[in-house]
């Protein structure tokens, strides 16, 4: 099926070009940080991670949302589902390929990688977080790919796949928590000493990981025939405003627990975080703009007639995203290093090489998410499935597109029927 | 003919002479050849340093203590975030941040306390490391492989006492390469280093490089055997461990 990513438009084309530039410019800081060392970021003695494993952290999330397509349509036979599972794998894949890619880049000694392998540590959170990352990109790699190939030929997917679908379902809560559990079992890291961490972070993996697919589906749909099924659609925002919800109401608990104990640890990450301390205010501005942008996102995301409105939409998923990566990518490593061991505040602000470094596995990742759906799109269209109809809807919406339903385009009046064949919805 | 004959049991004999010799020659060279224990070398369960500040508390006391054990150990220089270092100093709110009092006595606030690695009897580091590049030996020094490592810097964000350095760039740059100390090895950029309670010297009958200078203000011993220096140091005066809460065991003591 790789041969349906080597042909495609001039656009296609180009866009490509222009990824691999940017992954050219990215290398050109990746082999000048192989030939100094780390020494060209602005990690220090007491912040000794920095924007590299904040963002693996937070595109483990990206990769686990898959799950919210997958497990309706497997786990509760929620078939309104089906069409998208493949984006949900193929997206997870692009995002454990960029976790791994920062891996690699954070670590000193890329070359001595292999040691984790010749000798296997179970007592260290980092072996199992490669097992499980590692894990769930095969699974993902072997489900969708076999999937898509079964539909191409026209042919139900074979039966003993499904043990490997079942378990890249739970595989995908495992890879949050795993990761959860690389922060959360550090004695002098209040911030990150907390038990509800890996819970924060499912629950933000489940609003940010599906808000991304969806404006990446999006974009998609503007340069392929692919269109969405409404119902899908409306699910996915569903499960993304219950989600960031859960994921606000967690952040209330922390904030609860640190200020009503009063013990000085829990309180110190908060403070710094958004009111700044021993004179620094780094990430004050960034720590409110995310609680504006929260509460934003969650307002249009409650209220029925602004969530359903689709010229909105991805203006309100932006916003979530942006507020979620702030959270995640940026406020919970650096506030978690701060207050340093010594009780002071060391400041961490990413180089331009580090963010250099930084766009080639971004970069990368679009790269490969561009050539699988490249992919996917390409045998959706060939078997009809999920495909645009002249009025704005997809194929799958049972809508009658004739001239006298003369329903106006994006907004298609005949969906109740949809939605009668569906009632598992909500 | 016949020389091939000839030929071949001459490089059979030989053969046959090599298999016979070639496991004595094995056995004294390469990885599985027998070590001999140093005679002179200290022993104990788990290695103790107890530091009274009473007698050991400027800034210019420790920084002696420091510069004889970085030069030892070929630590390099560096000044800054990145820096990298075995043995410093600081004051008492950040050696004890969550033991501190508003009312205590304004020489102890401000005294300066040696710190270092705690070689805990529960390290978090240890715990992290996902290549066993840090170890915990049977005498309960915490060490470090630096040919193990490889840079994750895990065990700096599982240390409660920022006990770890990274060679964030090549250490040898910032080295007085003419004055190295050739029975240390230097380590190259992107592995983690720390304090190793003076391994090296040990396991050649000497006390460690900051015990020694400290002309007695240091104890050092065994923390299981009840007539070792350390111990009665303990017995005698009140003693503070840093971060106790972090449950790691820490092994460094500080008479107040």
């Amino acid at each position: 099926m790789l041969e349906l990513a080597l042909k495609g438009s001039k656009r296609y084309y180009a866009w490509i070009g222009f990824l691999l530039v940017l992954i050219g410019i990215g290398f050109t800081a990746w082999v000048d940080q192989i030939m100094n060392g780390l020494e060209i970021t602005g990690m220090s003695r007491d912040v000794s991670w920095g924007f590299y494993i904040s963002q693996f952290t937070y595109l483990v999330g990206l990769a686990a949302s898959g799950v919210m397509i997958v497990l309706p349509n497997y786990f509760h036979s929620y078939k309104t589902n089906k069409h998208m599972v493949i984006f949900g794998e193929f997206m997870a894949i692009a995002a454990c390929i960029m976790c791994l890619g920062f891996i690699i880049v954070d670590i000193g000694q890329p070359t001595r990688m292999m040691n984790m392998i010749f000798h296997p540590t179970p007592n260290s959170i980092l072996f199992w977080d490669m097992i499980v990352l590692n894990g769930y990109l095969f699974l993902n790699l072997l489900v969708g790919w076999t999937c898509l190939q079964a539909d191409r030929a026209n042919l139900p997917h074979p039966k003993w796949l499904k043990p490997f679908i079942y378990t890249s379902v739970i595989w995908a809560f495992s890879i949050h928590t795993v990761t959860a559990f690389l922060y959360q079992g550090l004695p002098g890291r209040h911030y990150w000493l907390t038990a509800i961490l890996a819970a924060r972070f499912l629950a933000s993996a489940f609003c940010s990981g599906p808000a991304i697919l969806l404006l990446v589906m999006m974009a998609t749909e503007k340069f392929t025939t692919f269109k969405m099924p409404k119902n899908a659609l409306k699910t996915l925002v569903k499960i993304i405003a219950y989600a960031m919800c859960v994921n606000m109401f967690f952040f209330a608990l922390e904030i609860f627990t640190a200020f009503y104990s009063n013990i000085p640890g829990h309180m110190h990450s908060i403070v710094y975080l958004f009111a700044g301390e021993h004179g620094h205010h780094e990430l004050v501005g960034l720590m409110w703009t995310f609680i504006g942008m929260a509460a934003i996102a969650i307002t249009l995301l409650v209220t029925p007639k602004l969530r359903n409105n689709l010229k909105l939409l991805p203006y309100t998923l932006v916003i979530l995203v942006i507020a979620t990566w702030i959270d995640k990518g940026l406020g919970l490593l650096i506030g978690g290093f701060n207050p340093t061991p010594f009780d002071t505040i060391t400041p961490y602000w990413p180089t331009g090489k580090e963010l250099m470094v930084s766009m080639m596995i971004y970069a990368l990742g679009a790269l490969v998410v561009t050539v699988l759906f490249k992919i996917a799109t390409e045998v959706k269209e060939e078997m009809g499935h999920s495909q645009e109809l002249p009025c704005g809807c997809s194929t799958e919406d049972n809508c009658d597109c004739t001239l006298e339903c003369g329903c106006p385009k994006d907004n298609c009046t005949c969906e109740e029927e949809a939605a009668e064949e569906a009632p598992a919805e909500a | 003919m016949k020389n091939n004959r000839r030929a071949f049991i001459k490089l059979a004999a030989v053969a046959a002479a090599g298999l016979a010799v070639a496991p004595k020659a094995m056995a004294s060279s390469g990885g599985h050849s027998p070590v001999k224990a140093n005679p002179k070398g200290l022993h104990a369960k788990q290695w103790a340093m107890v530091i009274d500040s009473t007698k050991l508390h400027s800034e210019e006391e420790i920084a002696k203590l420091a510069d004889s054990c970085h030069k030892i150990h070929n630590v390099p220089e560096l000044t800054g975030k990145k820096e990298v270092k075995w043995l410093w100093s600081d004051i008492y709110p950040h050696t004890f941040p969550e033991q501190e009092n508003p009312h205590l006595a304004e020489e102890v606030h401000h005294r300066h306390y040696p710190l270092l690695c705690n070689h805990c009897e529960h390290p978090s580091c240890v715990r992290v490391c996902p290549t066993k590049a840090t170890f915990k030996r049977p005498d309960g020094i915490v060490a470090m492989d630096y040919h193990r490592c490889i840079g994750c810097r895990y065990c700096m964000a599982a240390c409660p006492y920022g006990s770890r350095s990274f060679n964030w760039g090549e250490p040898r740059k910032n080295l007085d390469l003419a004055n190295l100390n050739p029975k240390f090895p230097t380590r190259m950029r992107g592995v983690v280093e720390k304090c190793n309670f003076c391994v090296e010297r040990l396991a050649v009958g000497d006390m460690p490089a900051c015990v020694e200078a400290s002309e007695g203000a240091i104890v050092f011993g065994d923390l299981y055997d009840p007539e070792s220096p350390v111990r009665k140091v303990l017995r005698e005066r009140f003693t503070l461990r840093r971060k106790p809460a972090a449950g790691t065991e820490p092994c460094v003591y500080y008479v107040i």
